[in-house]
């Protein structure tokens, strides 16, 4: 172990390194589900085959996401500061990324809950209109219930690569472990920081994985 | 009553049109079990969503206690199809709630109060024999209890009309005896008025009161199921119901006649006497009868002796005995 280390340790920034990681990536995911949950909703309701099929509305928010999506995520981020000083007054700093990365991620999140909706059996669907369900009543009722085991599966997995772009993050002066593996691990050669902090990022996404498997696993009402 | 009036459905896509329904006229009326039968793709599917409307029929009426349903605004149409329960093929349960969470559904999105869905939703598990599996979740019914909690669900609301969109086809001969025989003490003990859906006779041989045969787009037939049963008329209903000879035994050559039983005759061991009085063997090819109403309608082939005199005995003693016969056709 290097004298880096120890000294980081010492002042504490490895410990808050991981401490930042974590809510930069709480938060971004909270909010783009804030952003990406309801789209996804649109996205799969408004299709062709939805309960309330808008094709115009359908083919325009799916281009936009498109759009955001095949934007690399870097990019993105980088073209989204002035967002980010639109909203927060600030283009540096976690809240920047925050913001930027809420952006980068929400397209994606959308995506994954359109995917985990069209899972629901249509005949279910089919079953609630002939009950007489307005279509609102069918998506808080029906859809959302049903598909909620897939919808914990996907925000999994949508966390975990959330947490991957805030190491990304760095670049805009947002900090963590990211910055830490780069600005101590990288620029000054010090393979063990840079190693350490992979160490860190994997527990955390293992962390992810087993708590979104144990949600899954329980709320799952199906074949048990 | 639900009347339909010159009812078509039209499909238009991309790659063209396809016409699920022509011009259908059918009642149904009040109280009875009305089946309606046909092949795959023959339109049926189509026919029962055009009753409350899951499909929008292109032409056409859809009269239900006198109003035609299809000018209904949106709102009225949501609280009408509360009076129309729907039962499927695929049960359709959702998955994520348990028993009792499906039955009161119905009851949860109009607005009754929780204490009055809870009883209605116990009086009905117990109507359909489930009152045990309250609190277990559909992933560990059997498809006979999947489709009775289904029926339960379906008349949470107190609807007038059942609508069953094959709802046996997907169960065992049993399962479906014991589901029909529910469906039928729904129709008598709550008067539920049922619409029937299959492609399977012994559904409309056992509970239905009259069937429509659909074929092509179209109603080939419609009536009572004694008197259809006993004498089908169109060749659909002749396909469906009468007995598919070329599964027939194979043959010593002889001449082949084929008997036809309608009512009391059945129940006279015909056969036996015949042997015995015409001292000449028959050989059954097939025969297949059904019960209906308590008298017996079939059909059955027989292959007369090889020796002219004998076989001439034996339809002499049909005539004289009153059993209907026609003459089949070689190599059918």
């Amino acid at each position: 172990m290097s004298e880096m280390f120890f000294k980081l340790w010492a002042n504490g920034l490895i410990q808050k390194g991981v401490w930042e990681t974590v809510y930069m990536t709480a938060l971004s995911t909270a909010f783009a589900y804030v952003l990406g949950l309801p789209l996804g909703v649109v996205l799969h309701v408004t299709d062709r085959s939805g309960i309330a099929p808008v094709g115009w509305l359908n083919k325009i928010l799916g281009f936009v996401v498109n759009f955001f999506r095949s934007i690399p995520c870097i990019i993105l981020m980088v073209a989204m500061i002035p967002v980010a000083r639109f909203i927060l007054g600030v283009s540096l700093g976690n809240g920047a990324v925050i913001v930027t990365l809420i952006i980068a991620a929400a397209p994606y999140v959308a995506r994954m809950v359109e995917s985990s909706l069209r899972e629901v059996d249509s005949g279910v669907i089919e079953a609630a209109q002939s009950m007489g369900c307005t279509n609102w009543q069918i998506i808080s009722r029906v859809l959302l219930p049903e598909a909620r085991p897939s919808l914990i599966q996907g925000a999994t997995i949508s966390t975990v690569t959330i947490l991957g772009y805030t190491a990304l993050a760095a670049t805009l002066g947002g900090t963590g472990l990211g910055q830490i593996a780069i600005i101590y691990g990288h620029q000054r050669s010090n393979g063990d920081i840079i190693w350490l902090c992979v160490v860190l990022m994997v527990v955390i996404v293992q962390l992810i994985q087993i708590l979104g498997t144990y949600l899954v696993r329980k709320l799952d009402k199906r074949a048990r | 009553m639900i009347q339909l009036e010159h009812l078509g459905k039209t499909y238009r896509s991309a790659s063209g049109e396809v016409e699920a329904l022509r011009d259908v006229n059918l009642t149904i009326r009040d109280g009875e079990i009305f089946g309606v039968i046909g092949l795959s793709g023959a339109g049926k599917s189509t026919l029962v969503r055009c009753i409350n409307l899951l499909e929008r029929p292109t032409e056409g009426k859809v009269i239900i206690d006198g109003r035609d349903i299809t000018t209904l605004p949106r709102k009225e149409l949501l609280a009408l199809r509360r009076n129309i329960g729907m039962i499927f093929q695929g049960f359709h349960l959702l998955e994520q709630r348990t028993v009792l969470g499906n039955v009161s559904f119905p009851l949860e999105i109009s607005g009754t109060p929780r204490a009055k869905a809870l009883d209605r939703c116990r009086e009905l598990l117990q109507l359909v024999g489930l009152s045990d599996k309250e609190n277990v979740y559909p992933s560990q019914l059997s498809g006979g209890q999947k489709q009775r909690v289904a029926i339960a669900r379906a008349l949470a609301t107190n609807p007038r009309y059942l609508l069953c969109d094959e709802a046996t086809s997907a169960l065992d001969p049993n399962t479906t005896r014991s589901i029909l025989e529910l469906l039928k003490q729904i129709n008598r003990d709550l008067g539920v008025t049922i619409v029937i859906i299959t492609h399977e006779m012994k559904v409309i041989d056992r509970i239905c009161d009259r069937v429509a045969v659909i074929d092509h787009s179209q109603i080939a037939e419609e009536g009572r199921v004694a008197d259809v049963f006993a004498d089908p008329r169109s060749q659909i209903a002749r396909e469906l119901i009468l007995p598919q000879e070329r599964k027939a035994l194979e043959t010593t050559g002889g001449r082949r006649l084929r008997l036809i039983f309608g009512g009391a005759a059945s129940r006279q061991p015909i056969i036996s006497r015949l042997s015995l009085e015409c001292q000449a063997p028959v050989n059954i090819l097939f025969a297949d009868t059904r019960e209906y109403e308590g008298t017996v309608f079939g059909h059955m082939i027989v292959e007369l002796p090889n020796d002219e005199r004998d076989a001439e005995r034996i339809i002499a003693w049909l005539n004289t005995n009153d059993v209907q016969w026609e003459e089949e056709k070689a190599n059918v």
